[in-house]
């Protein structure tokens, strides 16, 4: 997913209080501008919010402070120059709030409060752009390490053939959760760095498995995705009602479906079909009343073709 | 094509916020899910008259990359939230199927199964 969008929901998901200054540097009223100009200079900010016995009573910048300068008033007192009451956030709001307040004109900062108004921090763009760059990069990182432990598994254990077994139960009629099983397969593949292409393959042939054992398997069945070096092996097993004649089932079109699953959108007599298409072996057995098992096998060892 | 165009050529609205700055190839446009997985060419856009999340399922499964609800169809929300967990942006227009795929093309986009495919041999 692109980063942009990834932020975009940040914005939603970081409260104030992730984000924001926590040690604010704050002043009272009574002291000149002269004394704020040596506070700002001082610390390097811009801004700071006015406290009168822990109340906030107003802000006051950098601006202000120029303004006085060129009006030659440096002698007056903060409170006469601050603006008051000013506009302030609550530190439990989402950061998307800020970021529209930040819209308007004229506003450098603003102060943080909790529930009882206490000041408790304060927010500058730049904290918003700080704040959601370490969690970009958290989540960036998480996810790179996750590359890094699954794609090195074939090296790092050592034997004459290793391979992964990931095994998943479907559930009969299962409407809710049909397609998680190949979804979950899915992950699996990208995570362990096997190009797109194949992983894509695998993904349709091991979807239409699935919901084949969802809609026709009356106790459900299983999927088994091998992953070895070379190639991956898919298993499907169900005890469905079995597969009168394989040879009719594997024309394109030919369908034994209900009026239901049609509404689903499947049983247009395609799923077999697409499954040859997508696999470079296929092997499919049904025994009368046993049920239905097949085995398909994707190489890894060419980019993607098929 | 960028799918910011394509939503609008489709008078579409968004059912979630998405980034739309994403290049399209071609599009398809089917209720059956089995002929989306059969023709779908990765990175394209899906238009469709079913709404159930198997929708969301096959497009992911097929690395496409949007979805179009046609004829007004507003999709339940469990399709909604899984579109919206798999980071699929998804749309829907009050235009019937015809409509939107005719206007689609008019405007330039063709369907998977040809141009990608010659995008691929060059």
């Amino acid at each position: 997913m692109p980063g942009i969008t990834r932020a975009q929901e940040l914005v939603y998901e970081l409260k104030i209080e992730d984000v924001m200054t926590r040690e604010v540097i704050t002043v009272p009223p009574q002291i000149s501008m002269t004394e704020l100009r040596e506070i700002l200079r001082e610390h390097r900010i811009s801004g700071v919010p006015v406290l009168e016995n822990g109340v906030l009573v107003g802000i006051i910048s950098i601006e202000d402070l120029i303004k006085a300068l060129a009006a030659g008033e440096m002698g007056a007192t903060v409170e006469k120059k601050m603006t008051r009451d000013p506009v302030f956030l609550y530190a439990d709001e989402p950061v998307v709030m800020a970021v529209n307040r930040f819209r308007r004109p004229g506003f450098g900062r603003f102060p943080v409060v909790d529930n009882g108004k206490n000041l408790i921090g304060i927010l500058t763009r730049g904290d918003i752009i700080e704040g959601l760059l370490k969690k970009l990069e958290v989540e960036y990182h998480e996810e790179e390490i996750r590359h890094y432990r699954a794609s090195h598994i074939f090296e790092d254990i050592v034997s004459d053939c290793t391979s992964l077994i990931l095994r998943y139960n479907i559930v009969a009629r299962d409407l809710e959760h049909a397609g998680e099983a190949s979804s979950n397969i899915k992950l699996v593949l990208t995570r362990l760095e096997i190009p797109r292409q194949h992983v894509r393959r695998v993904a349709i042939a091991t979807y239409e498995a699935e919901m084949n054992i969802v809609l026709h398997a009356d106790e459900g069945g299983e999927i088994v995705a091998e992953v070895q070096p070379r190639q991956i092996v898919i298993r499907v097993t169900d005890t469905g009602p079995g597969i009168a004649d394989i040879e009719q089932a594997m024309q394109p079109g030919f369908s034994t479906a209900s009026r239901w699953m049609r509404e689903l959108g499947f049983g247009a007599g395609m799923g077999l079909s697409n499954i040859q298409s997508c696999v470079d072996e296929m092997r499919l057995e049904s025994p009368p009343g046993t049920g239905t098992f097949l085995e398909a096998v994707i190489y890894l060892n060419r980019e993607g073709e098929k | 094509m960028k799918l910011g165009e394509v939503v609008s050529i489709v008078e579409g609205t968004l059912l979630f916020d998405a980034d739309l700055n994403v290049e399209v190839p071609c599009a398809g446009a089917a209720d059956l899910m089995s002929d989306v997985l059969a023709f779908a060419e990765p990175g394209s856009v899906l238009l469709t008259g079913l709404c159930n999340p198997q929708v969301v399922r096959s497009v992911e499964m097929a690395d496409m990359v949007a979805i179009i609800f046609v004829r007004g169809k507003h999709p339940p929300p469990e399709t909604v939230a899984l579109a919206k967990e798999k980071g699929i942006p998804s749309v829907t227009t009050p235009h019937t199927m015809f409509e939107m795929c005719g206007r689609l093309y008019e405007a330039g986009l063709r369907g998977c199964d040809i141009s990608c495919r010659i995008d691929l041999v060059r």
